[in-house]
């Protein structure tokens, strides 16, 4: 358990958070720029002293301010990837990576140097200088360095911002494999919540400087306070599933989410994986009455449970959907049209591909 | 062909231009250090001390060090009784009036060069295990050579040809203190000396030109090799 309980106030700027991240996993610190993010993870590296509060790892206080408690950074062993990587340009890529790993020789070993060569696809690079390489490239060594100072935690801020969106693929995959390998849990900061839904677990909610929330990712994703960040087009509950079959003709599976069954587009997913998925409410239909002939693949008997007016002038509709939620936006002339009440009974329908993009293959925590 | 005059010379500029710089490098390297990241009461006025012998007179500099250093002054004094050294009048001697001249000149280039190291690059090395010290040898040092090496080559230049300062406290006693400019100085007083006055001349001209360009040379090599 990484438990953070830190205030930093400054004439321009005033942080105040608490979490508590389950070890191992993926925590993600979400929220726009300047919201305080990297001023949070600075202060989980010791890099930034807290005015109050305290710092703790597992079973060891790294900070505590009470106690006149601060760990210095170095010492700490909390790897660190940086937004611009910060490779050392004096060193080759060898060089880099030897840095940590030189410095750690007393810690553990959990991971070894051809380890993280092979896993992060550097072999090719090892001669070369950081200026002679590619956004992508700098990252995954950043990730190496950090990787081989055998840390017991290790903190990514917004590794793939200063990478061109289509290059980001040579970089999350890594991560995947990471969090998936080995059990070194992970503070994961950004502010694209589709990084978030792949990678996190668990998600704590910054804005403004202050934690807004923090919990599962599944059970934020229905907060309005999560919503009004990620903007009217991201809302929609993110929901666990098992997959229990695959059409790989068509690029499709069946997914048992709750006590109900959902059709999603994903691939690399096979039968018995857990998948992770998004449905968008602009993307959920509402009907009073079943309905036919339609090309919605999934039609699923449902029940309102509650009706709220969204901060985008629409309705948002929380529906039990087999025992999940699912949240659905429409207008208010439809809700008037269906005369939609907590309690109702509606058909939920999702088409398959509304889910596209945002179906991933993620692995039971724990692992 | 060029007499022993100088050649002798020569040699002594040389000699007393490299101890200067070996001699005040750490030095300089430490207080480059103070001025750019330490915080401290009076950093202004010790700046200020610093750069001192760039506008002081090199005579009046040459006298304080005459009066501190000399064989009967509080420091000459003591560091004679102690360790049999002495100062004044010695090449020794020429050697520290040229590195109080050129100091200014050498923790300029080094302060230059250590404001532009990435602190971000130490924070790194910080999360990575490096205590302090490990990060100063690590990381900032091997990023502030360029503009140490272009600090040594400028000052070795500018230290060939210190008059004032070295003539004041080391005098002019040929082949021990007597380098480059004071042997010019020299020839031009006496009636004969006029040629080896030129060819002088032309040699201190020749060497400055050759010490600019080189410290130019290698601080863009150094630079491709550290890259941006």
């Amino acid at each position: 358990m990484l438990k953070v309980a830190v205030v930093r106030k400054r004439p321009e700027f005033t942080l105040e958070a608490s979490f508590a991240a389950p070890t191992p996993g993926i925590t993600a610190v979400f929220g726009r720029s300047g919201s305080g993010k990297t001023t949070l993870v600075n202060m989980i590296s010791g890099l930034l002293a807290p005015d109050a509060g305290e710092v703790r790892l597992d079973d060891e206080v790294l900070t505590d301010s009470r106690a006149g408690i601060a760990v210095p950074a170095e010492r700490r062993r909390i790897g660190y990837v940086f937004q611009d990587a910060r490779l050392f340009p004096h060193l080759t890529v060898a060089g880099n990576l030897r840095y940590g790993e030189k410095r750690a020789r007393a810690a553990p070993q959990v991971i070894g140097f051809d380890e993280v060569v092979s896993l992060l696809g550097l072999a090719q690079l090892l001669e070369r200088r950081p200026r002679q390489l590619s956004g992508g490239e700098r990252q995954r060594v950043s990730l190496g360095r950090a990787l081989l100072s055998q840390p017991r935690l290790l903190l990514l801020d917004e590794p793939l911002a200063s990478i061109d969106a289509a290059r980001r693929e040579e970089v999350l995959p890594y991560l995947e494999t990471l969090r998936d390998r080995f059990a070194i849990p992970m503070v994961y900061v950004s502010h694209q919540f589709d990084e978030v839904l792949r990678l996190a677990t668990h998600l704590v909610l910054l804005d403004g400087g202050r934690m807004l929330a923090e919990g599962p990712v599944s059970e934020l994703s229905l907060r309005p306070e999560l919503q009004s960040i990620v903007g009217p087009d991201l809302v929609g509950a993110v929901l666990e599933g098992v997959v229990t079959r695959v059409d790989p003709e068509h690029g499709s599976a069946d997914l048992t989410v709750g006590r109900g069954t959902v059709q999603v587009s994903v691939r690399g997913a096979p039968v018995g994986s857990r998948v992770r998925l998004q449905i968008l409410a602009r993307d959920v239909i509402l009907a009073a009455q079943p309905v036919q002939g339609l090309s919605v693949r999934n039609a699923i008997a449902s029940t309102v449970t509650a009706i709220s007016n969204d901060d985008y002038g629409q309705v948002l509709v929380r529906l039990d959907v087999g025992g999940e939620t699912v949240l659905a936006r429409i207008t208010h002339h439809a809700q008037k049209a269906l005369n939609l009440r907590a309690g109702d009974a509606v058909w939920t329908l999702v088409k398959a591909v509304s889910t596209r993009g945002h179906a991933f293959r993620i692995t039971p925590a724990g692992v | 062909m060029p007499s022993s005059a100088e050649l002798d010379a020569l040699r002594l500029s040389l000699e007393v231009a490299l101890r200067s710089v070996a001699f005040s490098l750490p030095f300089a390297v430490l207080i480059a250090w103070l001025l750019t990241r330490a915080r401290f009461p009076g950093r202004m006025l010790f700046d200020a001390f610093v750069h001192l012998p760039l506008v002081l007179p090199p005579v009046a500099v040459g006298y304080v060090l005459l009066i501190l250093f000399g064989v009967r002054g509080p420091i000459g004094g003591w560091l004679r009784a102690h360790f049999g050294i002495e100062l004044a009048f010695t090449t020794a001697g020429a050697a520290l009036a040229t590195a109080v001249m050129t100091f200014p000149l050498l923790v300029r280039a080094i302060r230059l060069s250590l404001e532009n190291v990435d602190r971000g690059l130490e924070e790194a090395a910080r999360t990575l295990g490096a205590s302090a010290l490990d990060r100063f040898v690590s990381i900032t040092l091997p990023l502030m050579l360029p503009g140490i090496l272009a600090g040594a080559v400028t000052a070795f230049s500018a230290g060939l040809g210190e008059f004032g300062a070295v003539i004041t406290f080391a005098s002019n006693v040929p082949g021990v203190t007597r380098t480059l400019p004071l042997a010019l100085y020299t020839a031009m007083q006496s009636p004969t000396g006029d040629a080896l006055a030129l060819r002088l001349a032309l040699l201190s001209f020749a060497l400055g030109l050759a010490g600019l360009l080189a410290a130019e040379l290698l601080v863009r090599r150094v630079r491709r090799l550290l890259g941006p």
